[in-house]
């Protein structure tokens, strides 16, 4: 009979923290810990140290100082009396506007060429490659200076628009007027207007809300409350019976109906440009700065979107559609209920992070001095208060933040659209 | 049954099909006019076609290559009764700045210089990308490429870069000698202590000492001459070259199983990703100099290089980690059922199979930030944007506008096209069937 012991218990010997693959890791992150607080230790005494001998505590005063410096293209009311803390309040709502109407134009621009690119007419799927390898090729500062120059340089003054003959005219029935200065184009107004509600008082971060606005989103909203009811009441009925109740008069009529309705209530105008003296006057006056940021991004973004659609769509397999056929659905039911589902599950993340990529580049617009926050906060109050580590480190934050919120509702939509699998 | 009249006994020729489905007008039809919208579609995209070319193609064929200036062009233009703003182009600009574009303020007699480091990059890149096709033995040039290119392109003396690469040497040997006697692990960080010594402390003594006794050198250049394409493609290299190494590191930081060093990698990776190169560009402009001791203050070019190589290293990390995500889990359980360790493991089994699915990402990220470079000249490096502004500023070229970014626009397409042309023909050799 053999007898069995246990094996000798082994007596913790320091060498073990490296040899003994139970300890090794621990080591490891210790290790890596101590490198990484040393490293941190060390530049944050750097900078201190430095900041000392320059004379520039860290504090974050300066924000309420004046900035005296103006924006010349804003959402919100501001002058130059106003604080740094509102000029990058404004520039921060100018980069949102950038980037909301850069992601819009892209998108469409990018599904119209994405799709065009895998058309079976050879002209026009050559013309669309062309395009995408021109645009994705060279850097979209490049594209940005680049339009800015052709703006300024080849659009007629306004004081071409002048005089009996005017060597350029208004466009689309003397509304938009296109010049070296600037796009000019109609502005909403209302003659029976609900008024603003004044958000934070008078503070940095104060905010104008229009109750028109309010009012048409709330009516928005409600019709497409309604508008989804009537199709699920329709779905209802054609699960019963089998037959399918005609709709969409019903659903085009909770829109046009109701919104029309305050829209005349509202005593909705347009309010048009006019060569006033040297310049345009009325309408809302959309920069140059502005528009070759706008276009830039949106040609530049185009061109990756149109490829991560093209993707999309080539990666659903031929068999998807035909069984679809096979089963007796329509070709816009095919599209709707089987193609679409999956091509966008395949399109929906990478399109994302260009719309993030896009947001990223609009810090470019300071290169044509368009006032986003870059150009504010990272610009002008940087350069004026001399404060570079607090306004770097801020423009820094600001740009995570929004980057880290568009993550955090890519990695939901993912969640919500994977592939349930066992 | 006398009654069958007829039987054919031999085939009949085949018919030709018929001419509107073969040939040049068969393709047309089904390519180009196979319905009405088709039709209407390629109608139009050839009226635009036409319209371009129509605007483009007298304009380029401008004689005004010799001109000195805008109106100069303006009046050859004239001459020839060619009148209005899209007259023609004006060459001269470029003929008169394309060096600038290309070299910046590099002395002109020196000039052989970045050539020569630019030829010798092919020549250290050619064993890499075209493997099957050069001899290996190149791979040695390759290794001491890094060091040669600084001291080109900058000059000084050459016991710079010798000591540099001796750094290299001492950890190694100190790595070697303790691996072999003692722990792997220790080895590792004792020989990077060493190179870390001799780098700080006696690098300098050594290339002082070195110097007096033999003063080997060529010319220096400062960094505020470089400029033009030269300055974007040193850029683009020096971050591309080293943060491949630094995002694989961080990708195996990220999906490894110790805790703090996968959050320090997700941090730092999620931290450059979030914000935009321009804010790193401003670190590297402003920043840098104070998180150093107080009374350094090196030179801009390579403080830009090291925001540009740790921002493009975050890209890189996403994307080999993207290929070691999609390695399916048998290939690492194989590697470990053959008794592999973890860089074993690594090196002959994940990283191969790892690196080859993330080639297409590897390489759009290096034509990004090929791309990306051109942002230095908003925090005033003259790069080839940067100094488009300064000649459109000139009084002589006060107005160009298509010449010159054509120009430049043209050159960035030409780089960053073939290096997306060479990512497919990658693709291809290495397809090896499965994925």
């Amino acid at each position: 009979m053999t007898t069995l012991t246990d094996p000798p218990k082994e007596q913790f010997r320091l060498s073990m923290l490296l040899y003994d693959t139970r300890y090794r890791s621990a080591t490891i992150q210790v290790i890596a810990l101590i490198g990484f607080m040393l490293l941190a230790a060390w530049i944050v005494s750097n900078t201190i140290n430095n900041l000392a001998a320059l004379g520039k505590p860290v504090e974050f005063g300066f924000f309420g100082e004046p900035a005296s410096y103006d924006i010349n293209q804003r959402l919100l009311e501001y002058s130059s009396r106003d604080t740094h803390l509102r000029a990058a309040f404004v520039g921060l709502l100018n980069t949102l506007v950038v980037a909301v109407l850069g992601c819009i134009t892209a998108t469409i621009l990018g599904v119209v060429i994405g799709v065009l690119r895998l058309s079976h007419n050879w002209i026009i799927a050559r013309l669309m490659t062309v395009y995408v390898e021109m645009f994705r090729n060279v850097p979209v500062l490049l594209w940005i200076v680049f339009i800015m120059a052709v703006l300024i340089e080849s659009l007629p003054a306004p004081r071409a628009f002048r005089g009996e003959n005017p060597e350029a005219s208004m466009m689309l029935a003397d509304s938009v007027a296109v010049t070296n200065r600037g796009v000019y184009v109609p502005e909403v107004l209302f003659s029976n207007s609900l008024g603003d509600i004044h958000l934070f008082g008078a503070s940095s971060l104060r905010f104008d809300v229009s109750l028109d606005l309010v009012a048409f989103l709330i009516v928005l909203g409600g019709a497409i409350w309604t508008s989804r009811w009537i199709k699920r009441r329709a779905d209802g009925i054609q699960e019963q019976t089998g037959d399918r109740p005609v709709t969409w008069w019903q659903r085009l009529a909770v829109f046009v109906v109701p919104i029309g309705l305050l829209m005349y209530a509202l005593g909705f105008h347009l309010g048009y440009p006019e060569l006033k003296g040297f310049n345009f006057k009325g309408g809302t006056h959309m920069r140059n700065s502005l528009i070759a940021l706008w276009l830039a991004l949106s040609l530049y973004t185009a061109a990756f979107i149109a490829e991560i659609v093209r993707a999309g769509i080539m990666a659903i397999s031929k068999g998807q559609s035909e069984a679809a056929a096979a089963l007796g659905l329509r070709q816009n039911k095919i599209m709707n209920l089987v193609i679409l589902p999956q091509a966008l599950r395949v399109i929906i993340p990478p399109l994302i992070s260009n719309y993030l990529n896009l947001t990223k580049n609009s810090s470019l617009a300071i290169a044509v001095g368009y006032m986003d926050i870059t150009g504010t906060l990272g610009g002008i109050t940087m350069n004026q208060t001399g404060r570079e580590l607090e306004c770097v480190l801020l423009l820094m934050l600001v740009y995570l933040s929004i980057s880290l919120t568009i993550s955090a509702v890519m990695n939901w939509y993912n969640e919500s659209v994977k592939l349930k699998e066992r | 049954m006398s009654d069958i009249g007829y039987v054919r006994t031999e085939m009949l020729p085949e018919k030709e099909p018929p001419a509107s489905e073969v040939g040049i007008i068969g393709w047309m039809r089904h390519n180009l006019f196979s319905g009405w919208i088709n039709s209407i579609l390629t109608l139009l995209s050839i009226y635009f076609v036409y319209k371009i070319l129509e605007a483009v193609v007298p304009w380029i064929i401008s004689p005004t290559w010799d001109a000195g200036s805008l109106s100069e062009c303006r009046e050859i233009l004239h001459a020839l009764g060619r009148e209005g703003h899209y007259a023609g182009a004006c060459w001269g600009v470029i003929h008169e700045r394309w060096i600038q574009l290309i070299f910046g303020f590099y002395p002109p007699e020196l000039y052989w210089r970045p050539i020569a480091a630019f030829v010798l990059l092919g020549v250290a890149l050619a064993p890499v990308l075209f493997a099957d096709k050069v001899p290996s033995k190149l791979l040695i040039f390759s290794g001491l490429y890094p060091f040669i290119f600084p001291w080109l392109l900058w000059g000084g003396t050459i016991w710079g870069p010798i000591s540099a690469l001796l750094g290299f040497v001492v950890g190694w040997a100190v790595y070697t000698l303790i691996s072999k006697t003692m722990s792997g692990l220790l080895g590792i960080i004792l020989g990077v202590l060493a190179s870390l010594v001799w780098w700080l402390v006696i690098s300098s003594y050594f290339v002082g000492a070195m110097d007096s006794v033999a003063a080997i050198g060529i010319e220096v250049v400062e960094s505020r001459k470089f400029g033009g394409f030269m300055l974007s493609i040193t850029i683009g290299v020096v971050a591309i070259a080293c943060s491949l190494p630094l995002g694989i590191v961080l990708a195996l930081g990220r999906q490894s199983d110790l805790m703090i060093v996968k959050y320090l990698s997700v941090g730092f990776i999620e931290f450059i990703r979030g914000v935009p190169l321009i804010t790193l560009l401003f670190v590297a402009s402003t920043l840098l100099n104070l998180f150093l001791p107080p009374g350094t203050n090196f030179d801009i070019i390579l403080r830009v290089l090291i925001m540009v190589t740790l921002f493009s290293a975050a890209y890189m990390a996403e994307v080999i980690r993207g290929g070691l995500a999609a390695l399916p889990r048998g290939q690492y359980e194989g590697a470990d059922s053959l008794g592999l360790n973890y860089w074993q493991a690594q090196r002959l089994i994940i990283m191969p199979q790892a690196l080859k699915i993330s080639i297409p990402g590897i390489v759009s990220t290096f034509i990004g930030v090929f791309k990306d470079t051109v942002l230095v000249s908003i925090i005033g490096l003259l790069d080839p944007l940067g100094l488009a502004t300064a000649i459109r500023a000139d009084a002589n070229w006060n107005g160009i506008v298509w010449e010159i970014y054509g120009f430049i626009g043209l050159l960035f397409f030409i780089f960053c096209f073939s290096m997306s042309r060479y990512s497919m023909y990658l693709e291809r050799k290495l397809h090896t069937g499965h994925r």
